[in-house]
């Protein structure tokens, strides 16, 4: 019987609930709150940060980091306004943006792969130096006055009463679980995360995961870069500055552990609804962005006390009622 | 070559690397730039310098035991938003309670950070990632948008960063810079001798072996985020005393130019090797190469942030190849000739 109970007493079972927790108190709070409009906007407000969360999870999962995306963010649109500013065309600056991302992305990976060094001080370093190099292409200046066609993508709906960010979001959510959950190389991606070695003595080709996975979260990051200026219409040094926190949150408060190994797209996808729908309750409560940001930090480290706590209880409980057999 | 391997330790090598490299980029620059060797200059680095090495000198102390305290830039702006905001409601409080707030408010913030760490075992990275922004937003909230400004401080605080204690041919010793120097000494003295010092290099070379031995992991990490979050706090206070006006934005990033001066100051952030004195040089190699080559190439400030990304990143890449064939060459001759006579012995027992 007990053992039928602690099947559902997963990380996502309880992740579920807290969900729908949250989605009462807010439904109480504002009738508006319901609405699809509401639900899309929802949604839209951080559509970026969701995107790079899946590629975070692989990488996480993979037990490495990636802290420099929000500086990748910065800097594909950063690369894009610059072009745009010296009158090149369009098509060309956006190809340019998510080249820069890339790039950022092959020297992340070459950096971590090939040389060996701890992916958390070259994405650190990743973190400074590509967010300089924003600002060293667009000083203090912002741009903005992109064509027509590029800021209405951003803002208007795409198909229905979707924005194509929303749509996108979804085709690399479909992408994501097919390849994590049910394909070889996601298969891969457990393995290496779990135990390198043991990998590379199994044949696997460690170098060659890690690398995929970094150029691919370089790509995925300019895209939301630039999804994140076309909904914007405008573009600074400090566009997606510090969006990092967010993302990272999403990914370990889905049940991924930071050590690599464990977790699933489907814990994420709950944890994105859950801070998503968080942070827009906060704000129709009125809490400023600048709470909300502390209590998502709040959240980031009760998501991995909270099981720690849990586990030396349940430990501490079976001392108590071990009971010698004669 | 041989006296090298005998006098030194790789670490030290590395060290004396960087005073080379430090000593190289003032020839260097003293041809280019006129007046470069100027006290104006030299105050300026050793100024900003001296807060960035309280600071780091703290964050050493957790980088030993494999940990890291990223919440450090939030909690300078912190202490010293707190200790200003006090200071200007209460103009005649004493210094020393003025500081010893500053560092009493680190020390609760840094034990936060080690309590979850070290207790609640989340990873360090984590916590502080976490605190870093809490820590933030708490400061945000309770000053609701107000700023400490100079005018408002007691005037002793305004005369503390042009104050001098010795001045040798212009180049001035200011207080901060002294007391920088001298808690780099102290701790340098204190992971190197005290016990507590030799158990963080033991936790951050093998946490399980640490454990094994019956180290109390726990108590020691727990200890280096508290020393941690002190000197921060210190730092706090003297981030006060240098800029006087204090927003809620203040110290920001700090974090990031801490442990780029630790890591080119050759500290692992795998824990168990690092020096003070190699963060020291780190940061003032940094602050340096920063101030020179924004004189020399006339280049914006812009470029402050990509010349620190890539110079973290330079440190680590040369560590990773050199440092590994520097000890590599020392444990093969360690192996090979220990001592003269005693091989000579060992032979003449075989034969």
């Amino acid at each position: 019987m007990l053992h039928k109970i602690e099947r559902f007493l997963t990380w996502e079972s309880l992740l579920v609930v807290l969900l729908a927790v949250i989605v009462v108190i807010n439904a109480v709070q504002t009738p508006f709150y319901l609405r699809p409009e509401n639900q899309i906007n929802l949604f839209q407000l951080s559509i970026e940060k969701i995107i790079v969360a899946l590629i975070m999870t692989f990488i996480i999962i993979n037990a490495e980091i990636d802290l420099s995306v929000a500086s990748i963010m910065g800097l594909a649109a950063c690369t894009t306004a610059y072009l745009w500013t010296n009158k090149y065309p369009m098509e060309l600056c956006i190809l340019a943006g998510l080249l820069s991302g890339v790039a950022a992305g092959i020297f992340n990976g070459f950096m971590v792969s090939k040389i060996g060094l701890p992916s958390l001080v070259v994405t650190l370093a990743g973190l400074i130096g590509y967010r300089g190099l924003a600002r060293v292409l667009l000083e203090d200046q912002s741009v903005g006055q992109f064509p027509e066609w590029f800021n209405r993508l951003g803002q208007q709906p795409f198909i229905g009463p979707f924005p194509i960010a929303l749509i996108i979001f979804f085709i690399l959510l479909i992408i994501a679980i097919v390849i994590l959950q049910y394909s070889g190389f996601g298969r891969l991606v457990y393995v290496v995360g779990n135990n390198k070695d043991v990998a590379r003595f199994s044949g696997v080709n460690v170098g060659r995961v890690k690398m995929t996975l970094y150029i691919a979260s370089g790509f995925i990051a300019a895209l939301a870069g630039l999804l994140y200026t076309a909904r914007l219409g405008a573009v600074r040094g400090d566009t997606a500055l510090g969006f990092e926190l967010d993302v990272i949150t999403m990914v370990l408060l889905g049940g991924v552990s930071i050590f690599g190994g464990s977790g699933s797209i489907w814990g994420v996808l709950l944890s994105i609804l859950i801070i998503l729908n968080l942070r827009n309750g906060m704000g129709l409560a009125n809490i400023s962005g600048n709470t909300q940001t502390g209590v998502i930090g709040l959240l980031l480290i009760i998501s991995v006390l909270g099981p720690n706590l849990a586990r030396e209880a349940r430990a501490a409980w079976n001392r108590r009622t071990y009971v010698p057999r004669a | 070559m041989n006296w090298i391997r005998r006098t030194f330790r790789p670490e030290q090598v590395r060290e004396l690397i960087l005073v080379l490299l430090i000593g190289l980029i003032f020839a260097f620059f003293s041809t280019q730039i006129t007046g470069y060797f100027s006290p104006r200059i030299f105050n300026r680095i050793t100024a900003d310098v001296a807060i960035i090495t309280v600071v780091a000198v703290g964050e050493v102390l957790v980088l030993l035991t494999r940990n890291y305290d990223l919440s450090v830039g939030s909690i300078v702006g912190v202490s010293a938003y707190i200790t200003g905001t006090l200071l200007t409601r209460n103009q005649s409080m004493p210094p020393l309670q003025a500081v010893a707030i500053a560092v009493a408010l680190g020390a609760l913030m840094g034990l936060i950070n080690g309590a979850l760490v070290s207790y609640g075992k989340v990873p360090s990275i984590i916590v502080t990632f976490g605190t870093l922004a809490i820590y933030r937003s708490v400061l945000v909230e309770i000053s609701n948008a107000k700023t400490v400004v100079t005018s408002q401080l007691p005037q002793w605080l305004l005369d503390l960063p042009g104050a001098n204690l010795m001045t040798v041919g212009g180049f001035d010793l200011r207080p901060m810079v002294l007391m920088a120097l001298i808690i780099v000494v102290l701790f340098q003295l204190i992971i190197t001798y005290l016990p507590w010092g030799r158990q963080l290099h033991a936790i951050g070379s093998s946490p399980e072996a640490a454990r094994i031995g019956g180290l109390p992991a726990q108590k020691i990490v727990l200890v280096a985020y508290i020393v941690c979050g002190a000197l921060a706090g210190l730092a706090g206070f003297m981030y006060l005393v240098r800029f006087g006006n204090i927003t809620v934005v203040a110290a920001q990033g700090m974090e990031m130019q801490v442990v780029a001066a630790a890591v080119v100051g050759g500290v692992s952030t795998n824990g168990g090797t690092g020096t003070m004195i190699g963060a020291l040089l780190g940061a003032f190699m940094i602050n340096l190469l920063q101030q020179s080559l924004l004189r020399w190439l006339q280049i914006s400030e812009f470029w402050i942030d990509a010349l620190l990304g890539a110079l973290i990143l330079l440190a680590v890449l040369v560590d990773h190849i050199i440092m590994d064939k520097l000890r590599t060459i020392w444990a093969r001759s360690a192996l090979q000739v220990t001592d003269p006579a005693s091989e000579i012995k060992e032979s003449s027992h075989v034969a």
